[in-house]
């Protein structure tokens, strides 16, 4: 294995000669925002946030599928990159119904929080609105279209980890949805194993569990009347 | 196959076609079928044979013979007449001219070809288009078609073929305009047992027909130049991706490919060489990206058509992970010639730095509509008013548009520049691959630019965010231009997504949808201007 | 020393953000020191006034009604910030673009859900007119600062208002200033 050294934002640093750009910054403690990037399944280098600067390219490198090189001089937070990555995002909660009000992972979103990384506090661009569909035929779990950014996540985990290959993606440009199976319900594909690493590879509420949504939670009267009693009769054991 | 026998071919096709008194080549590519073509043919064989004149006189399809807008279209041996807009009601009169009975009132109009339409063009990929039944491979090897094949694989080294090719300067036709040379020494120079060749004829951008008209017209000269790429990097399979909407030229592609194995020119031992080759045909579905490399060969693979990042190139890691060559129709057709006269020869045409000949697909608000092979740096004026005789019904150029939806349009006051790689690079635009739409003074250039953001918000592909999503607000926004409810502050967003879209794409097709907006925002933009809401 | 003229008002939203508002507590009184309130849903003031300098606008535009007023509030105001997600992002409101236009939502909502006597509210002059879309504040009237939040929650509104009272631009910045939801 061979070391090589590089610089990213001023800070010299080294990494084996296999890491992308992504990697090696990460261990550096910098961080470089992504969407469409899952450690551990191939990359496809879509969402295009983790572009970089490279010293010497005119063009725009996406960090996660570029491998170091010895004496790069790479910038991360730009003027330009910034503004780009706004854009980005802004394009992304403009094309799909991203309402954090109502969604299941409202605090605890990868696309929420990019965007408080990239300083998004309004989108530019108009909200397109689209009819989008929720399917809610598997057994555990739902996916809700409105909030697919198509970072394809799920696509991936799916196929090369679980090999299942439930998931894919249909039809082209803003037209693109995430199908599973050949385009059924999520319940009706046999070849789903429902081992949720979808759900746990989505970054914003797609797909998610069924029941965690604030409007399917059941109150439990008994653990209520639990607790009551063991506050008031110090009865600790049910 | 020999020699001996790929020569006796070539004479008794050749004495075939002499022995007949007149021979009535019919234009049969897309364009002059569309127009009523294969009742003029079925006319004529009918009345020949009808005559008893079947052994004077020949009737037979050739492919295109380029001033489409006249179709259809029919060119008499050896009297070098064309004749326009033939109806099936004169072939009557036709037969009768070739009979020395003159019946001036009932024949179509004769063609000028001294007309500059003409007589500009300098035929290269074209030689044989309209010359030849695309459908005879004996009609291709009458004009030497096979005998280059022969000469690279008994005569040259694959290192010899790929210096040739460096030495003609040839640069990829499919818009890009990377040195074929360097790219096959490259392909060629890269380890590994399993390489391949790619023909890349999903010709896509709107306007352009150059490859349909080069694979309808003369497919062995294609199959003939990927062989011999094929030798000179070391491959032996290759795929031709053509798109489903060229039924004619897959027809046609299928059956020199037919034609060819049955005379050993395919499959194994070539001219008794070591060199194996092989072709398969590829259909595309309708993706306008599958002609973008990397989305044609995920296609090729049963996938879906998605570009992927580059590096690594499809001459690093292409097909199946194998080195592979990509060039799209007419660089391959460009091969044969090159290796005939030799690339000191095909560099002498040209400029310094874009050598050879061009195909162009010329069209839109101009006089002569067609097909035209000139030398590079030929200026657009003389291509548009020359050439194409100008805007009908003195009409005004207001602009010219070149390379589809990844290029843009050049004003009326810059026509002088030439046609080449470079110079129309420093105006905004690019070559592309052929296709050129001449806009006359009426034409409104905001309307222009939102059909191609249309065009390629359509046909993006959907997985990197600027070009799914950027092209849609990009349309949204022209949109709102062109119904005038869009302010100055709609204008910088246009500009700064243009921008946004150009630098962050994941492939060409994002990077360039921007640029028919933004070159017509360089010439154009007081009419961007002017739609601008008052407040 | 001149007070600052505050306006607050309330769009297509849930009057959630004025909740929050309100939780403003005893700081709200610190506030009436330097403002005067010169229109908001908890005031009884008819008219928006002129020469207000800074208005905080939750909800969405929806309706005609909501479409005169903003407008009217961006020729009378120096300085418009929207106010919670509805106004930022058209949030829950928006969700009824999904549908169609109004007259689909209408139908969608009086018709086909209507259980007894269904029927299209109509009273022209007294129930606003919906527009065909609901638009976020920014789409129809420029929009100085953007506090999102759903709602944005005290802490956040304070420390917007407060830097803004002495003329300076809070820094709209991280988690705790800017995140929807």
């Amino acid at each position: 294995m061979t070391v090589k050294t590089l610089t990213i934002n001023d800070q010299l640093i080294t990494a084996s000669a296999e890491q992308t750009i992504l990697d090696a910054a990460k261990e550096a403690e910098i961080k470089i925002p992504t969407l469409c990037h899952l450690e551990g399944v191939s990359d496809v280098g879509a969402c295009r946030l983790c572009l970089v600067e490279i010293e010497g390219s005119s063009k725009l490198q996406p960090a996660c599928v570029t491998q170091v090189q010895e004496g790069m001089v790479i910038q991360t937070e730009t003027e330009k990159l910034k503004e780009y990555r706004r854009m980005a995002v802004e394009l992304l909660f403009a094309e799909g119904n991203h309402v954090c009000a109502v969604c299941v992972v409202n605090g605890n979103c990868q696309l929420q929080n990019v965007a408080i990384k990239v300083g998004m506090d309004h989108s530019r661009f108009p909200y397109k609105f689209p009819k989008r569909e929720v399917d809610l035929s598997h057994r555990l779990f739902g996916m809700d279209h409105n909030r697919c950014i198509l970072c394809t996540r799920c696509v991936r985990v799916c196929d090369e980890i679980e090999g299942a290959h439930v998931w894919d993606v249909a039809n082209r440009g803003g037209q693109s949805f995430i199908v599973s199976g050949i385009n059924q319900p999520w319940g009706e594909v046999d070849a789903c194993t429902s081992c949720g690493k979808c759900v746990d590879a989505c970054p914003t509420g797609a797909i998610f569990r069924q029941g965690s949504t604030a409007s399917e939670m059941t109150c439990d009267r008994s653990t209520l009347e639990f607790l009551h009693r063991a506050r008031t009769k110090k009865e600790w054991t049910r | 196959m020999d020699l001996e026998e790929l020569l006796e071919i070539k004479e008794t096709t050749q004495a075939k076609h002499q022995k007949k008194r007149k021979r009535v080549r019919c234009c049969t590519a897309a364009g002059c079928l569309s127009s009523g073509a294969k009742a003029v043919i079925d006319n004529l064989n009918t009345e020949v044979k009808h005559q008893n004149l079947t052994e004077e006189i020949e009737v037979t399809s050739v492919g295109c013979l380029r001033l489409c807008s006249q179709g259809p279209l029919i060119e008499i041996d050896p009297d070098d007449t064309l004749y326009q807009q033939v109806k099936p009601e004169q072939v009557v009169a036709i037969i009768d001219s070739l009979n020395g009975q003159q019946n001036r009132e009932n024949l179509p109009q004769k063609t000028d070809l001294t007309h500059p339409f003409f007589a500009y063009q300098q035929p290269i990929v074209l030689e044989n288009s309209g010359k030849i039944d695309p459908e005879s491979i004996d009609d291709y090897i009458s004009k030497g078609g096979y005998q280059q094949l022969r000469h690279v694989l008994l005569e040259m080294t694959p290192n010899d073929v790929t210096q040739e090719v460096t030495k003609s300067g040839l640069r990829g036709r499919g818009g890009g305009g990377y040195p074929t040379g360097v790219k096959w020494a490259t392909v060629a120079k890269m380890p590994g047992q399993q390489k391949y060749v790619i023909c890349n004829a999903d010709e896509g951008d709107p306007g352009a027909f150059m490859d349909r008209a080069v694979l309808e017209s003369d497919p062995h000269r294609v199959l003939e130049g990927m062989a011999i790429a094929a030798y000179a990097v070391g491959a032996n399979h290759s795929y031709i991706y053509i798109r489903a909407e060229y039924p004619l030229a897959i027809k046609r592609l299928e059956k020199a490919i037919q034609q060819a194995k049955r005379y050993g020119l395919m499959g194994s031992q070539i001219f008794e060489s070591p060199f194996d080759f092989k072709i398969d045909i590829r259909v595309g579905a309708g993706a306008f990206v599958c002609g973008e490399e990397t989305a044609l060969i995920a296609s090729v693979e049963g996938k879906r058509g998605t570009p992927r990042p580059r590096p690594p190139y499809p001459a690093e890691s292409g097909l199946w992970g194998d080195p592979t060559l990509i060039n799209n129709v007419e660089t391959y057709a460009n091969i044969v010639p090159i290796i005939r006269e030799g690339g000191d020869w095909y560099a002498s045409i040209g400029t310094e730095n874009s050598k050879g000949t061009k195909v162009f697909a010329l069209t839109g608000n101009v006089e002569n509509n067609g097909l035209i092979e000139v030398p590079m740096g030929t200026s657009i004026r003389k291509i548009v008013e020359e050439i194409g005789g100008g805007v009908p019904n003195q009409g005004t150029v207001k602009a010219v548009q070149t390379g589809g939806p990844s290029g843009g349009c050049i004003p009326a006051h810059l026509l002088d520049t030439p046609v080449e790689y470079d110079s129309l690079q420093k105006l905004g635009t690019i070559m592309g691959s052929g296709g050129m739409i001449v806009m006359d003074q009426d034409t409104s250039m905001v309307e222009i630019a939102r059909f191609y953001m249309d065009f390629c918000q359509e046909e993006s592909c959907g997985k990197c965010v600027p070009c799914r999503a950027g092209t849609v607000q990009l349309y949204d926004l022209l949109t709102k231009l062109i119904e005038r409810k869009a302010n100055q502050q709609d204008l910088d967003k246009l500009e700064a997504l243009c921008q946004m879209v150009k630098d962050t794409s994941l492939c060409g097709l994002g990077m360039t949808a921007p640029n028919p907006v933004l070159s017509t925002l360089q010439y154009f933009r007081e009419e961007y201007i002017t739609l601008l809401q008052s407040t | 020393m001149k007070k600052i003229k505050l306006a607050t008002v309330w769009l297509a939203g849930c009057s959630g953000c004025h909740m929050s508002f309100l939780d403003l507590d005893e700081w709200l009184l610190e506030l009436a020191q330097k403002v005067d309130i010169v229109y908001s849903p908890i005031a009884d003031i008819k008219d928006y006034p002129d020469g207000v300098d800074i208005c905080l606008v939750e909800g969405a535009i929806a309706n005609e009604e909501n479409l005169a007023l903003i407008k009217e509030i961006r020729q009378k105001t120096k300085f418009i910030i929207s106010f919670g997600d509805c106004a930022v992002t058209a949030n829950v409101p928006g969700m009824r673009n999904m549908l169609g236009p109004a007259e689909t939502v209408l139908k969608r909502s009086y018709l086909e859900l209507g259980d007894i006597t269904p029927q299209l509210p109509q009273e022209p002059g007294i129930v606003p007119e919906l527009l065909d879309r609901v638009s976020p504040v920014h789409e129809v009237v420029n929009v100085d600062l953007f506090l999102p939040g759903c709602p944005p929650n005290a802490a956040r509104i304070r420390s917007v208002i407060e830097p803004l009272l002495k003329g300076e631009s809070p820094v709209m910045e991280g988690r705790k200033m800017i995140k929807f939801g």
